[in-house]
């Protein structure tokens, strides 16, 4: 059953439209990413869904029961937010204990004792609970605010880029950790983030968003290896994908329509330049420790891929190029050839 | 143009020891960038050449000028805030030559220097524009216009593009290390995020709890880290250690983990019987059945053209990066084999990495 669905909503702010016509439906013990730049919609949508904002159009569904009428706090829902609030006077125990303690739930101190010492120890923050908010690291806090959400046991948690604001590396970890608790818990999650390495290994399903609409949903792997459209693809990948025009590889390399043509940097092969194939131009290496990216000239237009290590290339050098099973897309920048996989939205 | 030296400087706040005898030469024109976890002490260090604090102990030098007195105001130096605040009932070309006015230049001269400041960051069709109306990275141009219209001696930088996306703060790590190279500058960057100083750094100085590990090329500090901080802070994902106990000797080549030779680089040092992590990165690792390291898959991280799989041995937990069409099954018993001329052996109680064919000389900087 589904534990949240969204049914055709929309809505606007003014002249701008920050969602549009937008469904989903998010199976119980789901982790779905919504993946998107800044102003795409993703955290309009989160809203909508938690009752902070009501939509123009359309219906939203919690555990089978339409909730598009219900305040917030009627709604079966936790949400995460991207800055964390804590209350600075009280310990982490208490921040831990206080959503359990509301009048509207009373629970037994002894349940909520074990429930916050429960979720402490997921979130190994079990040796700070007699401190004071504020006297946490910025993770400890996050990690508190996170907890705060998980003492609960709600249809769905709502998380709106919890992990941005923290290190990177502590970033890394949480990743991992957050991951590990929603399986260990079963959960139902919904993720929005602009980063793409957090929807790609956490996510169930991810869902692709562009100015307020849902472009694809699917799996890390059917999005990035299927993508249905230029956008897509250019949302996953590190180095990105390289673009280029059609007749960059003659007419007759590619089927018609296609307009350009999507080079991941595993369909492109690097060779000596007496191999045949289209020839491009070494501009510059750069390391970055892990990986070497190598920025190659062809004709006019600038190809990003990574370097073998065992392959010593420099700035200058003249090298043929092959391509293998490149993606296609038309002039309105949908994928040609396109093997349905993936849903379209 | 600036040389810019920290000499043996320390920051004491009350019983707090924030910053505990850094050195470090920032040369003429280079890109230098701090890189620590937060409260490792580099913004401290930061607003000690700045001038915002006062250091407890050492030295600070401008051009050879020694300004450690100095007050910030007093000091070519210009200061690029984590969140740039523009004047919100300001244009763009007010908010520019705010810096000007304050210090009664000449209208003609704050016209010219607002003008071709623009031009340099490609600003200069905005300038009449409110910045309230600005897209995030316009904004951010402004805000460095507004820090290099002087023209100082040096830019330093605190996280400037930690509040952005990232595909954002990757194109403006470009610009700025662009825009650098154009003005001739010499800049201090500071960060936590290792990619960023990796893509912009002429140098990283990387610290820890007040102290400078290690300064170096960023190159240098992949391949060679000094220590297991520097290794583990280091990469996406981080180098993994084994965890061995053996003895040493001079001119050793190999190590023995759980009964198995693992060949290495020459190790210039004798240890006697202790306990050493040996340590791989992610792309030094691969899987071949023949190989005697045996291990565990424990999980696959999806990541596009690769995937990092985590395994299991006995003597901890190894990372691996593959390409993601090899396929790897949770559960499964694999064969570990590890890049000889790649790995690193550290001190697994000091942290530090033992002298070798790979770490030679071991200290850098």
């Amino acid at each position: 059953m589904a534990d949240v669905a969204l049914v055709q909503v929309g809505k606007s702010f003014g002249a701008v439209e920050a969602v549009r016509d937008f469904s989903l439906s998010i199976a119980d013990g789901e982790f779905v990413v919504l993946l998107g730049p800044t102003g795409a919609g993703k955290t309009t949508t989160l809203r909508l869904i938690a009752g902070l904002e009501r939509p123009d159009r359309g219906n939203v569904v919690i555990k089978g029961r339409d909730v598009t009428e219900e305040a917030p706090a009627e709604r079966d829902v936790a949400f995460v937010f991207q800055q964390y609030s804590l209350y600075p006077h009280l310990t982490v125990y208490d921040n831990l204990a206080f959503p359990l303690r509301s009048p509207a739930r009373r629970m037994n101190e002894s349940v909520i004792r074990r429930r916050v010492q429960q979720v402490a120890e997921l979130l190994h923050i079990e040796y700070k609970l007699d401190n004071r908010a504020t006297a946490l690291s910025g993770g400890e806090m996050q990690r508190v605010a996170i907890g705060r959400a998980l003492v609960r046991e709600p249809a769905v948690y709502l998380m709106d880029e919890p992990l941005s604001s923290l290190d990177a590396k502590l970033r890394a970890e949480l990743r991992l950790e957050l991951k590990r608790i929603q399986r260990e818990l079963g959960t139902t999650i919904l993720y929005v983030t602009h980063d793409q390495i957090e929807a790609m290994t956490m996510a169930d399903r991810i869902g692709v968003m562009n100015e307020g609409a849902l472009i694809q949903l699917g799996t890390p792997r059917e999005i990035y290896e299927r993508p249905n459209s230029a956008y897509v693809a250019s949302r996953l990948g590190t180095p990105g994908i390289n673009l280029i025009p059609a007749e960059l590889l003659g007419s007759d390399a590619v089927p018609p329509n296609v307009r350009t043509v999507g080079l991941r940097t595993e369909h492109i092969r690097i060779s000596s330049a007496d191999r045949s194939g289209p020839i491009a131009q070494v501009h510059w290496v750069e390391h970055l420790g892990d990986q070497n990216h190598v920025h190659l000239r062809l004709a006019t237009h600038s190809l990003v891929t990574l370097a073998d290590p065992v392959q010593e290339l420099k700035a200058g050098d003249q090298v043929s190029l092959e391509f293998t099973e490149p993606l296609y897309f038309d002039s309105a920048g949908n994928r040609v050839g396109s093997d349905g996989a993936g849903v379209r939205a | 143009m600036a040389e810019i030296k920290v000499e043996q400087v320390t920051k004491t706040f009350e019983t707090f020891a924030a910053v505990k005898g850094v050195s470090f030469t920032v040369d003429h024109g280079s890109f230098f960038v701090i890189l620590g976890p937060s409260g490792c002490g580099k913004t401290t260090t930061l607003r000690m050449i700045a001038g915002l604090e006062l250091p407890t102990s050492g030295r600070i030098r401008l051009d050879g000028e020694d300004v450690t007195g100095l007050r910030a105001s007093a000091r070519d130096i210009a200061f690029v805030f984590q969140l740039f605040a523009l004047y919100p009932h300001m244009n763009v070309r007010q908010n520019i030559g705010f810096p000007l006015r304050c210090q009664n230049f000449p209208r003609a001269e704050i016209r010219r220097s607002v003008e071709e400041t623009a031009k340099l960051l490609r600003i200069d069709h905005l300038l009449e524009r409110r910045v309230g109306g600005l897209s995030g990275g316009d904004r951010q141009r402004v805000a460095l216009g507004r820090a290099i219209v002087r023209r100082p001696k040096a830019f330093l930088m605190d996280e400037p593009l930690g509040a952005l996306d990232s595909e954002f703060r990757r194109l403006m790590c470009g610009e700025l290390r662009e825009l650098h190279d154009r003005i001739d500058a010499t800049s201090i960057y500071i960060t936590h995020d290792q990619l960023e100083a990796m893509a912009m750094a002429d140098r990283i100085a990387i610290m820890n709890q007040g102290l400078v590990e290690q300064i170096g090329t960023p190159q240098a500090i992949y391949d060679r880290p000094n220590t297991m901080f520097v290794a583990d802070f280091i990469g996406a994902p981080p180098m993994s250690f084994l965890d061995v106990r053996a003895s040493l000797s001079r001119g050793a080549r190999s190590i023995e983990i759980d009964g198995v030779p693992v060949e290495m680089p020459e190790v210039f040092e004798d240890r006697a019987e202790g306990r050493f992590a040996l340590g791989v990165r992610p792309e030094n690792v691969s899987f071949i059945d023949s190989s005697q390291l045996r291990g565990r898959v424990i999980g696959a991280e999806y990541l596009g053209t690769t995937q990092i799989v985590t395994v299991t041995t006995a003597n901890g937990q190894i990372k691996a990066r593959l390409p993601s069409a090899n396929t790897v099954r949770v559960g499964e018993q694999v064969g570990l084999a590890l890049r000889p001329d790649r790995l690193s052996l550290f001190d697994a109680s000091s942290g530090q990495a033992l002298s070798s064919a790979l770490h030679a000389g071991g200290r850098h900087g």
